[in-house]
């Protein structure tokens, strides 16, 4: 219980600080929009030209959304050294990743759910006949999506060239996630023509559950220097 | 006891910390001195366990701090350059936050009182942003009290402070042991910090130079020039 309320401290003081400075939300969201945006121009044209793109679009948009959000977060953290001012608390390093990781993951699920209502607006689609199923891919899409954002925007805070080092750190890894994230939408868009309804979501929550506990596990690591 | 043994430290090939063995314990002052790049904010960081050592080890009352260290980060109260606290946040806010991360029973009167000592609370709902680096620093002192630390570690703890602040802080710390409790600091200002402690620890390059009582170290071994500086208010 007294962990629980230690994550939900750190997960409102992220999301008091983002309301203050209005920041990461607003970057996220105008950029997430322009990339859907301008891929709008690319392939205007055929439903099916639609159905076999956009769910790439989608997740492109929302990870580099993601690395503008990742960064930000952790802007606030490396002024005044306030990690480091979490970490002379007796509090398990873990559940300073936890906390700011579910703040990460709900400033990416409102960009994501702004990107979507633009995409289904511009590119005349319609998410509702798999609603269900794109939501919980979109959900362990992101989990996975924001751990790894959280643990190597920690490690990033760091160094020099953070904005660059986060993208260079984050990508090799978050591609596997991206990848199956694509793959299952875009199947859940095509009505699962393998009939697999549950397929697609499972490969997407197994991979992003494997990478959420590394990095739960691993984050302890991170903080030490 | 707080208790260093063969503390290096290496920062790259550099060595800021090298072989130093001190501790500290519940109702002294200890004086850090030393020129720039001595050695004394790694020392301290490594005290409050923001940062691990390269060789030697840090004990609080004899247990290694190597693990989750979770005991001693509940007794340590650390200032350092940077103030810990989060600019888009109030006074209140800052404390009240970090106040919960010590799991803090009582935490709105402790903040109160924590405020009330370093004289911030009718800037309680200030942001930390708008505050001058005084009062910023006023309110890091306050965040480092809030959870009533046995160990009180201060790095340049009167860095941009007001002389009637200083003055308060000076009060404040001479009264530290009488409650049992240990402080260790560092200040540029010799006499300023000779006015506080009983202990000198002298550091250069990285080495201890001196561990002993402050009435009887070698000044000029140590290329201490004496003056007659400020004296702490008793």
């Amino acid at each position: 219980m007294a962990s629980l309320k230690i994550i939900w401290n750190i997960f409102v003081k992220d999301l008091r600080v983002e309301w203050r400075n209005r920041e990461t939300l607003a970057s996220m969201c105008v950029f997430g929009l322009l990339i859907v945006f301008l891929f709008n121009f690319a392939f205007e044209g055929a439903r099916e030209e639609t159905l076999r793109l956009l769910p790439a679009v989608l997740w492109v948009a929302i990870a580099f959304a993601g690395v503008l959000g990742f960064n930000r977060s952790f802007a606030s953290e490396r002024e005044n050294a306030c990690l480091e001012g979490m970490t002379l608390a007796p509090v398990d390093p873990s559940l300073i990743f936890v906390g700011k990781m579910l703040a990460n993951m709900l400033f990416l699920g409102v960009a994501e759910v702004v990107m979507a209502f633009a995409a289904a607006l511009w590119y005349n689609f319609s998410f509702l006949p798999a609603l269900g199923q794109l939501v919980l891919i979109a959900f362990f899409g992101t989990l996975g999506y924001a751990a790894l954002g959280t643990i190597f925007g920690a490690i990033a805070a760091n160094t020099r060239m953070r904005e660059v080092m986060l993208t260079v750190l984050q990508f090799p890894i978050a591609f596997w996630i991206l990848m199956l994230s694509i793959d299952s939408t875009a199947e859940a868009l095509r009505g699962n023509p393998g009939g697999d309804w549950f397929g697609g979501v499972a490969r997407v929550a197994g991979i992003s559950l494997v990478f959420t506990i590394a990095s739960f596990l691993l984050f302890e690591y991170v903080l030490e220097e | 006891m707080l208790e260093t043994r063969n503390l290096t430290k290496f920062f790259g090939d550099l060595a800021a910390l090298k072989e130093v063995s001190l501790s500290i314990t519940r109702g002294e002052s200890v004086f850090l001195y030393g020129p720039n790049g001595a050695g004394k904010t790694t020392l301290l960081r490594m005290l409050a366990s923001l940062a691990r050592p390269s060789s030697g080890q840090v004990l609080f009352d004899g247990g290694d701090m190597g693990g989750d260290g979770a005991l001693a980060k509940a007794s340590i109260g650390f200032v350092s350059h940077t103030t810990f606290l989060y600019s888009e946040l109030t006074v209140r806010e800052n404390l009240k936050f970090f106040g919960s991360l010590f799991r803090l029973s009582d935490l709105e009167k402790k903040i109160d009182a924590a405020l009330e000592l370093f004289d911030m609370r009718e800037r309680s709902g200030v942001f930390v942003r708008d505050l001058s680096r005084g009062l910023q620093q006023r309110t890091s002192l306050a965040r480092a009290f809030l959870h009533d630390p046995d160990f009180v570690l201060l790095d340049e703890p009167f860095t941009g402070l007001d002389s009637q602040s200083v003055k308060n802080l000076q009060r404040l710390l001479l009264r530290l042991p009488e409650q049992g409790k240990a402080l260790l600091f560092s200040t540029h200002d010799f006499e300023q910090g000779a006015a506080l402690a009983q202990r000198l620890v002298a550091l250069k390059a990285g080495r201890v130079r001196y561990n002993g009582p402050l009435a009887t170290a070698p000044f000029e071994d140590l290329g201490i020039v004496r003056a007659s500086g400020p004296k702490a208010d008793g």
